[in-house]
């Protein structure tokens, strides 16, 4: 039998159905691989052997009694930030220690449903808060990736890094991650992994620790685009429980993936060759738009002027959301708590707070703090939320023109965990993906070549909001044309 | 260029009950400093008469106010670091 760990979850589920090897098989399977790689790579800051186990052998009762739903048996990793009831969720961070939620949050339960596996709970950059998994209280994540010839360790990406490693390292099927300015789609392309990040409001966000709720969306990591449209059907769903959630019917995402590309317009925008970016991402972009054309797609020129804003817009929204929502981190509710006798309530804020937050993270507070304090909040603040429309008027226009955006992913590859970027550079890593976190609409990222050291580059596919079938439809013909072959990048 | 000075860091700190030493002071200075005047390329844009958006426009669903999951207090007060009489406990206060 060929190596299961390696198979899409189309192809797992054709085997479980025929009975070529049970759930509990696969899941020692994983178990096994885990076991080898993690101690190197730091995917998993949870292994939930038992859990696995348990719930493998429940797939497979209901595999044997022809009961089996979407999912069944198909065993999952899980980003630290989704409170999974009864099992530890820290979200990377020292001030969470040792929370165990008393609840599930409705995206995880919705994959439990439709019969998924927990296997563990994946490293991620403290509150979703990075672009490298390095802001871990867990410590960092290496990319199972590596370049040709070369033995340095690599970043997965972030903020979902482990996430990223867990699929790419054959850790399990398949992963939820989350967005909020990039945090799947960037990893996806550090690793030459499908990442996809729904509508705003497509997927529910009870239960998902909040980083910066206008912008945080479910997004989840798989080996296929097939794959991405199976996990979007059984995550998305209207929750009462989130007042951010659309009301929408369930919707077969898969519904398209074969109609092709004849009689699309794809919309190229010149914004995204910018200047300092990769050349080897530029070539591929350019090689995918031809392959586009070569399938049938009309190529429309197309501007999205404020493209280079995105960073700082981004950095001001979600640095400010942030500092009000990790407001609630005092020492009172859960997790850490440094206190001293005689203190006062104040200092136990502050000490904990200062205990229990990294440097990045306090950084970020630092920074929502400044631009939503009295004095500035015009000037930062709610200029950014002005820019914050002139994003979504810039998708407006273009989508009147086209059915998709077709764009690199990241400006870079994969770099080395030593390697020294300044804060910005670090914040311009995101420029391409925080267009669609801002307005909101659905993106998914697809290998598509490699750079010159023989590391993943990714596309970016963008459609309108809630035209996810429409996204995975392009998606789906470029991939089938693409054939990247994963199994050819050097591992460690 | 805006500088935040090492008294602004100083002031968000105290907002934000963080403890920052005098050392992570300047440091934080210089680091927001720059991070802010890179913001600050914000302003080359013309926003006049933009209204601002503050979140993607999802029209909000209106639910009655009921209780859907009463007497769960144990649950809630489960991961409390110290809980007294069914409630939170913190340090004793006088304001």
């Amino acid at each position: 039998m060929s190596d299961l760990t390696k198979l899409t979850i189309a192809e797992l589920k054709e085997g479980l159905l025929a009975k070529k090897f049970t759930s509990v098989e696969l899941t020692k399977a994983y178990l096994e691989n885990i076991k080898k790689a993690n101690p190197e790579l730091n995917a998993y800051v949870l292994v939930t052997e038992d859990k696995a186990l348990e719930m493998a052998a429940l797939a497979d009762k209901n595999i044997a009694a022809g009961k089996a739903r979407p999912l069944e048996g198909i065993p999952f990793a899980v980003k630290d930030l989704y409170c999974t009831k009864d099992i530890k969720t820290e979200c990377c961070s020292h001030i969470l220690d040792g929370f165990t939620p008393t609840y599930e949050s409705t995206v995880t339960q919705n994959l439990w449903n439709d019969g998924a596996i927990l296997l563990g709970k994946a490293n991620m950059d403290e509150f979703a808060m990075g672009s490298t998994n390095k802001n871990s209280y867990r410590g960092n994540v290496v990319n199972p990736v590596k370049r040709a010839g070369e033995d340095t360790k690599l970043v997965p990406g972030g903020s979902s890094g482990g996430s990223a490693a867990a699929v790419a390292a054959d850790l399990c099927a398949a992963s939820l991650g989350s967005d909020t300015g990039g945090s799947v789609r960037q990893p996806a392309s550090f690793t030459g992994l499908v990442g996809m990040k729904p509508t705003y409001g497509r997927c529910s966000r009870w239960g998902m620790i909040a980083y910066a709720s206008s912008l945080d969306q479910a997004g989840h990591f798989s080996r296929s685009v097939e794959d991405s449209a199976l996990i979007l059907n059984s995550i998305s769903s209207y929750d009462e429980k989130d007042s951010t959630s659309a009301q929408k019917e369930k919707e077969d995402f898969t519904a398209k993936l074969n109609n092709g590309l004849k009689g699309m317009k794809i919309g190229i925008a010149s914004e995204y060759k910018m200047e300092g970016m990769n050349p080897d991402i530029e070539k591929i972009f350019d090689e995918t738009v031809k392959k586009a054309e070569s399938l049938g797609a009309e190529i429309v020129d197309i501007s999205l002027p404020h493209t280079h804003y995105g960073a700082p817009t981004y950095y001001i929204i979600s640095t400010a959301e942030a500092s009000s929502n990790l407001a609630r981190y005092d020492g009172v509710k859960y997790g850490l708590r440094e206190c001293a006798q005689g203190d006062s309530l104040d200092d136990m804020y502050s000490k904990t707070r200062s205990a229990g937050f990294g440097p990045e993270v306090k950084r970020r507070i630092m920074l929502g703090t400044y631009v939503l304090s009295s004095g500035y909040y015009d000037a930062y603040y709610i200029k950014a939320q002005k820019v914050r429309r002139l994003f979504a008027d810039d998708f407006n226009k273009a989508f009147s023109q086209v059915d998709a955006i077709l764009t690199p992913t990241t400006p870079n590859t994969a770099f080395g965990i030593d390697e020294k970027l300044t804060t910005i550079e670090m914040y311009y890593n995101d420029v391409f993906t925080v267009p669609a976190n801002l307005a909101g609409l659905p993106g998914i990222s697809i290998p598509a070549g490699v750079d010159s050291k023989n590391t993943p580059i990714g596309m970016q596919i963008l459609t309108p909001r809630f035209a996810e079938t429409e996204m995975f439809r392009v998606a789906y013909a470029l991939e089938q044309e693409i054939k990247f072959d994963r199994t050819k990048l050097n591992y460690r | 260029m805006s500088k935040v000075s090492n008294e602004q860091i100083k002031k968000i700190a105290s907002l934000a009950r963080i403890q920052v030493s005098d050392e992570d002071v300047v440091e934080l200075s210089t680091k927001m400093t720059e991070i802010v005047s890179w913001v600050e390329s914000l302003n080359e844009i013309d926003t006049e008469n933009v209204e601002p958006m503050m979140a993607v426009e999802n029209s909000l669903q209106m639910r009655d106010d009921e209780v859907k999951d009463d007497n769960i207090s144990e649950e809630v007060l489960k991961n409390a670091p110290e809980s007294k009489f069914d409630f939170f406990a913190v340090p004793k206060f006088v304001e």
